[in-house]
């Protein structure tokens, strides 16, 4: 009796926990905001009741995803941009990922680093993310975190992602502009011949344009934009973030760009393909925990797994019987 | 699953050197955290700031510089400040031993001098978050 008691309170007490926090976080509360980002992080059920309820608040902040390869300076971009937009007196919320080991489930998140006079800004929100090897998750995760960070009023979020794997590119599926940031000297024109990065980029800007290879790495982006079709052509900026230089052009390409989707509709088709992604996602993760529920089919894939390796079952056969076994 | 466990590590004050911080991070990875490295120079109110923004369970701080009587029992108040008190704090550094009982009635709920193993401030962490 005791026990249930105790239940109910707690019950009663994170039910009034919760309803707090939606309080809160429409007033703007970075406690609130922080703390729900924390829950859904930690995949507890609550925040997405959370969310259900909030959904009708979001959509009014314009999303900027930042991605590009380790050390082209996307934090130090960020940092410039932000700072920059803010003496246009908007809010700003910034969410920074980065690598989650994937055998400790540890990770440094060091975006903040190059981000240290934005954290004494009180119109600046900054939060940083690991990927924490979670099956999709990440993608998940941060689309929460952008409706978190929308309903807490800010009018830009920005997502900063390492851009490599097939995780980073499915969150630039949450923003409505993606800046590419590139760098001189990262290899031959091959490089940007390659799928995935040279598709993803509204704007492209590249970074530490002051070294040497700068003009030859801006023409060759330039030469491989000019084979794509479609009616916005991404604009190739040099910057050397460092420096301050070049983030005016920067803000303006972002500009643009946003002017031209809103001008021609491409700015709701992108958020409706968006959200027919996300619900997708959602559906693919239920799908694989209801499949590969641990508890019940952990031994079962192990086992075909040894079937699977000494060549006595091939892996299609193998995936056959997964299924028949959960019809 | 198990919660990650977040801490922030920081260096306050004017001191320009943070191996001990890194190392410090970096095994704190290696045991599953997530850390949040703030880098040099940090203020009181700027490390305060990361922490609520971050969220995190603990907020570690790294002091080389002397200033540590000063520095940390601002932070542990400006964190009572804004309402976060269940941030758990914890010290490493340079730090005299006669200083440690000080620090410890300011708030501070351990101090790590040169040459702890890494595991005992990991250990420390893991059994003394306030959270859940």
């Amino acid at each position: 009796m005791r026990l249930f008691v105790g239940f109910a309170k707690k019950m009663r007490e994170s039910g009034g926990e919760s309803m707090e926090i939606r309080e809160r976080l429409l007033k703007g509360d970075k406690r609130a905001a922080a703390r729900l980002i924390t829950m859904i992080e930690n995949n507890e059920a609550e925040a997405v009741e959370i969310l259900k309820d909030m959904y009708g608040h979001t959509g009014k902040a314009y999303v900027i995803g930042i991605t590009g390869p380790p050390g082209a300076g996307k934090s130090t971009l960020t940092d410039k941009l932000v700072k920059h937009l803010r003496k246009q007196n908007k809010k700003i919320a910034i969410i920074a990922v980065d690598p989650t080991s994937p055998f400790t489930g540890g990770a440094i998140l060091g975006d903040r680093v190059r981000m240290g006079d934005l954290n004494t800004d009180p119109g600046v929100f900054i939060r940083s993310m690991g990927a924490r090897g979670r099956l999709g998750g990440l993608s998940e995760a941060t689309r929460a975190a952008v409706k978190v960070l929308d309903v807490y009023g800010a009018d830009y979020i920005f997502i900063e992602t390492v851009g490599v794997g097939q995780s980073e590119i499915d969150i630039v599926k949450t923003c409505d502009t993606t800046l590419m940031v590139m760098v001189p000297g990262l290899g031959d024109d091959i490089q940007t011949i390659k799928a995935g990065i040279m598709e993803i980029g509204d704007v492209f800007a590249v970074n530490k344009a002051d070294r040497d290879g700068a003009r030859r790495t801006i023409t060759e982006i330039n030469m491989m934009l000019d084979f794509n079709g479609g009616n916005w052509r991404p604009p190739v900026i040099p910057a050397v973030a460092i420096n301050n230089e070049g983030i005016d052009d920067i803000l303006e390409g972002i500009k643009n760009h946003m002017d031209h989707m809103k001008e021609t509709g491409e700015f709701n088709k992108r958020r409706i393909a968006n959200c027919k992604f996300e619900i997708i996602d959602l559906v693919r993760q239920r799908l694989m925990n209801t499949l590969l529920d641990k508890s019940k089919r952990e031994k079962r894939i192990n086992e075909l797994s040894g079937m699977v390796a000494s060549r006595e079952m091939d892996p299609y056969t193998a995936q056959e019987t997964i299924f028949n076994d959960i019809k | 699953m198990e919660r990650t466990i977040r801490v922030l590590v920081a260096k306050p004050g004017l001191d320009g050197h943070d191996r001990g911080a890194k190392v410090i991070a970096r095994a704190l990875r290696d045991a599953g955290m997530e850390v949040i490295y703030t880098g040099l120079r940090q203020t009181p109110q700027q490390i305060v700031n990361a922490a609520i923004q971050e969220d995190v369970d603990c907020v570690a701080m790294s002091i080389l510089s002397g200033a540590h009587n000063t520095l940390l029992p601002k932070v542990v108040d400006l964190l009572r400040e804004e309402d976060a008190s269940d941030i758990l704090v914890v010290g490493g550094g340079v730090i005299p031993g006669e200083d440690i009982p000080f620090l410890k009635e300011k708030g501070i709920s351990e101090i790590f001098t040169p040459g702890t193993p890494t595991d005992t401030t990991i250990e420390y962490i893991r059994n003394n978050i306030k959270r859940r």
